[in-house]
């Protein structure tokens, strides 16, 4: 193995922003007033904002520093299960910033906005046509959000023929986020186990199904990175009793072009855009979770949506089977837009090359590093693969020390401990945009971890050694809040 | 493809070690009947030139552009970025990393939210932020969700009609299928919320209003806690221009107990709607039923300061369906461009900044009453406000938009009492002789 990629680095300390500055600075420019000074009733003025005044170096200084303790994407390999960090296009940055479409103001007449407008047209179509559903919301502002606009598609469904469903199947293999997202529709969750093979039943869905299940909410390919094979059944068993199928579709970047989700029984899908799509994680968000439909369902989905009508486009809210809105404008459009260069770019074939490399990688690293790792599901994966510490465990070694020891060696952890199903699970998702050469590395780099967990497992209950802050202290964060700093400090 | 790093010897190396066939033998598993038959409608891949072009296109088929004089709020507003902000936001460590789940290497975010955290809290009068909802918009029917968990048995809130409607429609899509009812309150002559009807009102959660409200009128939130908290319920307030604060009493001195709206103002581009930043904190008591994420401070083993994600138990990923929302990621860099924004401010900066909208718009509302434009609503503004032209306003709107001025937002659609009634916004960004164009434009 070549020369590893952590190392000590130079790191500067930085204090919190109000321990710097000085009365009277100020780092941004504020143009002369122009105007008299208008009186105000003092009844209505506040006191002084407690805020630090820094000057523009400070600010700099500050948030450069802070920036040089985080890892991303561009710093390296980000195998973090389930969340697809593949490499985020910085032609996209520029696209989203184009100044006419940045300044675009959201209220304004049709007329005015044709550019902006033709962009959601077309991408509604774009995602359309890649998932085999016939049509598109583009509001819903991340992951959950489509989930729950969802949720809400399904009650309005139900109730527009006359029935009201409080229950719906969860199997143990979906995302986190579903059983929060139909309990704010009033859905009750009900569990559904996979089998051995990590698959679902469709005998089990159809002992689950009632008339009073509104549906399943299901995510394939699923959180084991398997796919459900059985899916039609499935769909079919819940369809034959009234309800309708969700599909997650988080994992979508495994399957771009291979299936047709309307094929495989699914009447509601979301698509995490900034997963598939490469759009930067930023963080924590913006992400955006467009939700796809089949016909039947499409006056349900919220509005306003841009249609075409000749060859001028406008948005289109006069339809009153619509849940209604779910964001106050037409969702995270910045991220939209990065979205749909990234399609532009990519075209068909390179989406589906994409999924397939993304599936290549992940099968590459679950065949070599199986005989060093547990795997509780020893068949092909789609996009990312999952590992136990079942072999580490008589070492006393867990997951956790694994993933903070791939740290001290310049990788981000896989996902850990999820999906639960899994115990000590480790969730690796490589992503097409890692060329073999680094894949390489990280699978020699996890072999030395395994090593060193037989020899040396105090290296790796230490880890990591090698950052900026070494392992922190949850249980008193949370047992003692401190979430915000101490006012006058 | 530029992205695609693998080389045809490299797939072959590759599929050799996992004993598949070809790329394709890769998907086995799916059924031949869940495949995708036939190709999809997609143009041509572009090249990153024809990518520019494309967007240059796109660009030029939009009436306005950053050169535009918009005298439009309602929700979205143009003030100044400064490129310090653009720059910084942008650097990759930040923008192309994910929640942080590995406190230890993303302590650039952790530290960063936990500032922002503290700053928002400071501006807005309360004791805890989160670390943001997706938009104004889903955190005002977020914490109307959480009045409504903190009450337990009630099933009912008022809004008021003086909430931007937008909100008021993504406040019933969320609430209404979970059996909750939402009443609308009247807003007065003045422009302010009528809350003489609250004591006929039982089953109330919480009231929520807006402040400065749609109108641009500034609520009289103090006087309104004491009724809402009279009538036994939770007082929420929110917002869709938070520099008002920069001036204004802040909502939690005026005894709101949950708080929240937009954050597009402090840094961020108006992008057409989004993203924008889901403002949200509330007083402590009610800490542990807040919805979304939040950072703590902590120690590490050696006993440094460090920041994680606390409080855990409240999320969708360990509650499951108890939990206080299903919301995960959130508007992060939004989050972290807000806190750089207001650091560049700092505390004197909001205040003069925040005074110069305040004293530009009523040099606009001062010219179009002169011109023979109508005030509707009597009560105070920030940097918004509703007059009335004489005249139909259409043909001299036309004329300032030839002059690349957009004039003001027709309130007919939204409000059908108030066709004919124009709500304007004046920011910064707004110079004493394009208002003058306008007043003259009203006045010919």
């Amino acid at each position: 193995m070549s020369e590893i990629l952590g190392t000590g680095g130079l790191i500067l300390n930085e204090p919190l922003l109000w321990h710097k500055g000085k009365k009277g600075r100020i780092g941004m420019s504020i143009p002369a007033s122009d105007v008299p000074a208008a009186p105000i009733d003092r009844h209505l003025l506040g006191e002084a904002v407690d805020f630090p005044d820094l000057s523009e170096v400070d600010v700099v200084r500050h948030y450069t520093r802070l920036s040089q303790w985080n890892f991303g994407v561009d710093s390296g390999m980000y195998p973090l299960g389930s969340c697809t960090m593949k490499y985020n296009p910085k032609t996209n940055e520029r696209q989203a910033a184009t100044p006419a479409i940045a300044s675009a103001h959201p209220m304004l007449a049709d007329d005015l906005c044709q550019g902006t407008l033709q962009l959601l047209y077309e991408l509604q179509q774009f995602l359309a046509t890649i998932t085999g559903l016939d049509a598109v919301s583009l509001q819903p502002a991340a992951g959950a959000h489509g989930e729950l606009t969802g949720m809400l598609i399904f009650h309005a469904w139900h109730r527009s023929r006359g029935s009201q469903r409080h229950k719906i199947l969860i199997p143990d293999t979906a995302h986190g986020t579903n059983p929060a997202s139909a309990a704010l529709c009033g859905f009750k969750a009900v569990p559904v186990k996979s089998d051995e093979q990590g698959m679902l039943d469709p005998a089990l869905v159809a002992s689950l199904m009632d008339e009073d299940t509104a549906g399943i909410m299901l995510t394939n390919p699923n959180t084991l990175g398997l796919f459900e094979e059985r899916i039609r059944e499935i769909a079919a068993v819940v369809h034959a009793k009234g309800g309708l199928v969700y599909g997650d579709g988080a994992n979508m970047n495994a399957v771009l072009g291979v299936i047709d989700v309307k094929h495989c029984g699914i009447d509601v899908l979301h698509l995490n855009l900034h997963k598939t799509f490469s759009t930067p994680h930023g963080g924590g968000g913006p992400g955006a979770g467009p939700v796809c439909v089949t016909r039947e369902l499409e006056p349900f989905l919220p509005v306003p949506r841009a249609i075409k009508v000749g060859d001028r486009y406008r948005l289109d809210s006069d339809q009153p089977l619509s849940i209604g809105r779910i964001h106050a404008f037409h969702g995270n459009f910045g991220v939209l837009v990065r979205a749909y260069s990234y399609i532009l770019t990519m075209g068909e074939a390179g989406l589906k090359k994409a999924s397939q490399l993304a599936v290549l990688n992940a099968n590459y690293i679950k065949e070599q590093l199986k005989d060093v790792l547990h795997l509780p599901y020893d068949r092909p994966c789609m996009h990312e693969c999952v590992f136990s510490d079942h072999k580490q465990q008589e070492y006393k070694i867990s997951t956790v020390d694994m993933a903070k020891r791939l740290i001290d060696y310049g990788y981000h952890p896989p996902t850990i401990y999820f999906p639960l199903v899994v115990h000590g699970a480790m969730m690796i998702e490589p992503t097409e945009t890692e060329c073999k050469d680094d894949i390489d590395q990280f699978i020699a780099t996890l072999k030395i971890i395994t090593k060193e967990a037989v020899e040396q497992p105090e290296l790796l209950r230490q880890a990591p050694q090698r950052t900026k802050v070494r392992r922190l202290d949850e249980v008193q964060a949370a047992r003692c809040p401190c979430l915000i700093g101490p006012s006058g400090d | 493809m530029r992205y695609l790093p693998h080389t045809p010897e490299e797939i072959a190396a590759m599929l050799a070690t996992i004993g598949a066939p070809n790329l394709d033998g890769l998907f086995d598993t799916v059924p031949t009947d869940c495949r995708m038959t036939g190709s999809w409608s997609l143009p041509a891949p572009k090249n990153e030139w024809e990518l520019n072009e494309h967007m240059r296109a796109l660009a030029s088929a939009m009436q306005t552009n950053n050169r535009t004089k918009v005298l439009v709020g309602a929700g979205s507003y143009q003030h100044h970025i400064p490129e310090t902000v653009r720059n910084l936001a942008s650097r990759s460590e930040f923008l192309t990393a994910y929640t942080p789940y590995q406190p230890e290497m993303a302590q650039g975010t952790l530290q960063g939210i936990f500032e922002y955290q503290t700053l928002t809290a400071r501006l807005l009068g309360v004791d805890v932020v989160n670390a943001s909802m997706y938009d104004g918009a889903s955190a005002l029917a977020e914490a109307l969700l959480m009045g409504l968990r903190i009450a337990k048995k009630h099933k009912r809130v008022a809004v008021s009609k003086a909430i931007h409607p937008h909100y008021r429609a993504v406040v019933r899509a969320y609430l209404q299928p979970a059996g909750f009812e939402v009443v609308e309150l009247e807003f007065l002559a003045s422009g302010r919320t009528d809350l003489s009807g609250l004591a006929d009102l039982d089953d109330l959660a919480a009231v929520a209003l807006q402040s400065p409200n749609f109108f641009g009128v500034i609520e009289d939130l103090e006087g309104s806690g004491t009724a809402i908290h009279g009538v036994g319920a939770l007082f929420v307030t929110c917002f869709t221009e938070p520099l008002a604060y920069g001036l204004l009493r802040n909502p939690g001195s005026c005894g709101a107990d949950i708080v929240c709206g937009e954050g597009q103002s402090f840094g961020i581009a108006p992008s057409f709607g989004g993203p924008g930043l889901g403002m949200f904190g509330c007083k402590e008591p009610f800490t542990r039923n807040l919805p979304g994420r939040l950072v703590g401070e902590t120690k590490d083993l050696e006993g440094r300061r460090g920041y994680v994600l606390t409080l855990a138990t409240r999320e969708q990923h360990i509650r499951r369906e108890k939990a206080t929302s299903n919301i995960c990621s959130n508007q992060g860099i939004c989050a972290l461009t807000a806190a750089m924004y207001l650091a560049s401010l700092g505390g004197t900066g909001i205040r003069q900044l925040a005074r110069l909208n305040h004293d530009k718009t009523q040099y606009l509302l001062n010219s179009l009453v002169k011109a023979g434009a109508r005030r509707l609503f009597g009560g105070p503004v920030f940097n918004e406000f509703v007059v009335e032209f004489p005249a139909d306003f259409r043909p001299a709107r036309e004329r300032l938009l030839a002059e690349n001025i957009v004039a003001g937002l027709d309130l007919g659609a939204l409000y059908p009492e108030l066709a004919d009634c124009y709500l304007f916004c004046v920011t910064e960004m707004i110079s004493k002789q394009t208002m003058d164009t306008i007043a003259a434009e009203v006045g010919a």
